[in-house]
């Protein structure tokens, strides 16, 4: 049963496919894992055990009948909290929706539904995806796997910790500045964030919607394209949604991982590097690079000088946006309904200060009120309207860097996991987790992290990040299974399994701090 | 360099309907001072001639047949209120004292 829940979601469909083992046994043994894990790690807000063994035993049936409604039918996943899902609670990790359940299924949940992937449950979050450590979530921070006492990243640390404790093959996450990607390289997983429209966000809770992408979180490259193509697609819900068919992502991971690069240009991004990165971190970098040049690559330089004001100018539009879609939680129409303390005839807009107070958290508060400034006016143009030219320099800087490369590579994070407690009230502290992933978010290009290895001053993982121009998402997943699988064959087994066993540090009293 | 006062901030979250008390007004007026601080420099980075970017993949407006699609039936839609009455939004009253 161990060796069940190791496996690739790949290899399960597989078996499934040969009959070896069932939706049943499969979501059973991710639930039991569940239960021995998650009461140290805290990956799930909700657990929905009846309803996955329900679509389980629903997809055994269809196996039995020869009629399976995808490949992946049967492989149990783990949703973001994010992710709107008919008869299961949604919070986004805030008070402010707590209980809540909606009356629809986000297209992406639609989706898995239609494919037969049995939905474990909901992951935790920093409140509406707001943060790099999810220690911003309402319901308690989740641990790194890897150390408990350790951030798993964020937003998303809920599906990456999931996912690298084998409580799940698969899980959905999304990435606003580096929400899928940041956990994934801190937890040795993989996280990737689709060209902007490539996946629906119809059902997506919104932060800023020009920048919110939902993508897959998953242990191996081939799996993320084996999810990717599962969820992504053009969807009439989602006025943004990219109206073409997806490039052959599985197709583009199996030539990947025959290890073979020659003739493709590899472009290490100079701004993204070197001064500010962990030591540990730059290393095993540099090593993937020299395995990238072994495999027939041919490496250079590029330079995106505008890079240096990315996170400024995310800082600005993420806030501004985020700051006009929550005004949607108005204590009227859903979730939370707070009254005033010594008002006996409260106002609608009395009833609101007081919901909103009470039912966002201090990184929501922060985020709402610098986007209230930087769209005041007088303010406007210095501020909001400069980040939207900044966003166009930093395109400029990607087509530029693009015209000299077909991939561009950087560190996925500039540190290993920090510890739990340690920048949560230094926002600034906190922003630079994702200096490296934003530029990629305000550009709406595709970017992948994949485990590069344990930094030897922590034993903690690394990420390597692979960005490609927008709608080429198939590059990444040639490079990034080619990287994976010539690191694979350097370790002779994947990183995860040199992550520690979490049965122990469960069972033994005071382990898990 | 810009600076967020306390007041400011209050004013600011006024607009944003957000009710902040006294010592929460103390632990975050000095972090957005820092946050903007460090965000100032933009103001100096791009040129005039520079157009701004939106959405990053160009978009344009994107139109369906008006016809009728199954949608939220009223239960459904009422289903996460605080408070509903006559399959509608029971809400607090709008208008204040002065008003």
């Amino acid at each position: 049963m161990t060796d069940l829940i190791k496996k690739s979601a790949a290899d399960l469909a597989a078996m499934l496919e040969a009959g070896e083992t069932t939706s049943v046994e499969l979501t059973r043994a991710c639930l039991d894992r569940i239960a021995a894990v998650d009461g140290a790690v805290h990956a799930f807000l909700h657990v929905d055990a009846e309803g996955a063994l329900a679509q389980a035993a629903a997809s055994d049936a269809r196996r039995a009948a020869g009629t399976p409604a995808s490949p992946l039918d049967g492989v149990p996943i783990a949703v973001k909290d994010v992710l709107a899902t008919e008869g299961l609670p949604t919070t986004c990790g805030s008070k402010i929706l707590e209980g809540w359940i909606p009356p629809y299924d986000a297209t992406v949940v639609t989706k898995l539904k239609a494919a037969g992937l049995p939905i474990l449950g909901k992951t935790n979050m920093d409140e509406f995806a707001m943060g790099s450590s999810t220690e911003h979530s309402a319901y308690g921070p989740t641990r790194n796997p890897w150390d408990l006492d350790r951030i798993p990243g964020g937003s998303g640390g809920g599906s990456a910790a999931a996912v690298a404790a084998f409580e799940a093959p698969l899980a959905v996450g999304t990435d606003t500045g580096g929400s899928i990607r940041q956990p994934g390289a801190v937890t040795g997983t993989v996280g990737l964030k689709p060209t902007y429209g490539g996946i629906s966000r119809y059902g997506l809770v919104a932060m800023a919607n020009s920048l919110d992408q939902v993508g897959p979180v998953t242990r191996t490259v081939l799996d993320s394209a084996l999810l990717h193509e599962v969820i992504g697609g053009h969807d009439p819900m989602d006025s943004t949604s990219i109206d073409q068919p997806l490039p052959a992502l599985a197709d583009a991971a199996r030539l990947g991982a025959a290890g073979d690069l020659t003739g493709v240009r590899i472009g290490v991004i100079s701004e993204l590097g070197g001064e500010g990165y962990q030591a540990g971190v730059q290393q095993r970098f540099d090593e993937s690079i020299a395995l990238l040049v072994k495999a027939g690559a041919e490496v250079v330089e590029v330079s995106c000088p505008n890079f240096r004001h990315a996170l400024a100018a995310y800082y600005l539009i993420m806030p501004s946006e985020a700051s006009s879609n929550l005004a949607r939680f108005d204590a009227m129409r859903y979730g939370l309904r707070t009254l005033p303390e010594g008002n006996d005839d409260p106002s609608a807009e009395d009833v609101m200060r007081a919901t909103r107070d009470a039912g966002f958290g201090d990184e929501v508060k922060r985020r709402i009120i610098l986007g209230t400034y930087a769209l005041s006016s007088g303010y406007y143009d210095a501020y909001y309207g400069q980040a939207q030219k900044v966003r166009t320099l930093i395109s400029r800087d990607f087509e530029a860097a693009f015209a000299q490369a077909d991939v561009l590579v950087s560190p996925t994070a500039p540190t290993t996991a920090f510890r739990i407690g340690e920048k949560l009230d230094d926002p600034l502290a906190m922003y630079l987790n994702d200096v490296a992933t934003i530029p990629a978010n305000l550009a709406g290009i595709p970017g992948i992290s994949i485990p590069a290895g344990l930094a030897p001053e922590d034993g903690l993982p690394v990420g390597f990040q692979i960005l490609a121009p927008a709608l080429a998402d198939d590059r990444l997943y040639r490079v990034g299974a080619a990287l994976e699988s010539l690191l694979e064959s350097e370790w002779g087994r994947p990183l995860l399994a040199e992550a520690p066993s979490l049965v122990e540090a469960v069972n033994t009293p005071g382990a898990s701090a | 360099m810009p600076e967020i006062t306390r007041d400011e901030v209050r004013h600011l979250a006024d607009l944003a309907r957000i009710e902040l008390d006294d010592a929460e007004l103390d632990h975050l007026a000095p972090q957005l001072s820092v946050i903007l601080e460090s965000i100032a420099s933009i103001a100096e980075v791009a040129a005039a001639d520079i157009p701004p970017t939106s959405h990053a993949i160009p978009l344009t407006n994107v139109f369906r047949e008006d016809v009728v699609r199954p949608s939220l039936t009223a239960e459904q839609a009422l289903s996460g209120a605080p408070a509903s009455e006559q399959q509608r939004f029971s809400v607090p009253r709008i208008l204040g004292d002065e008003q």
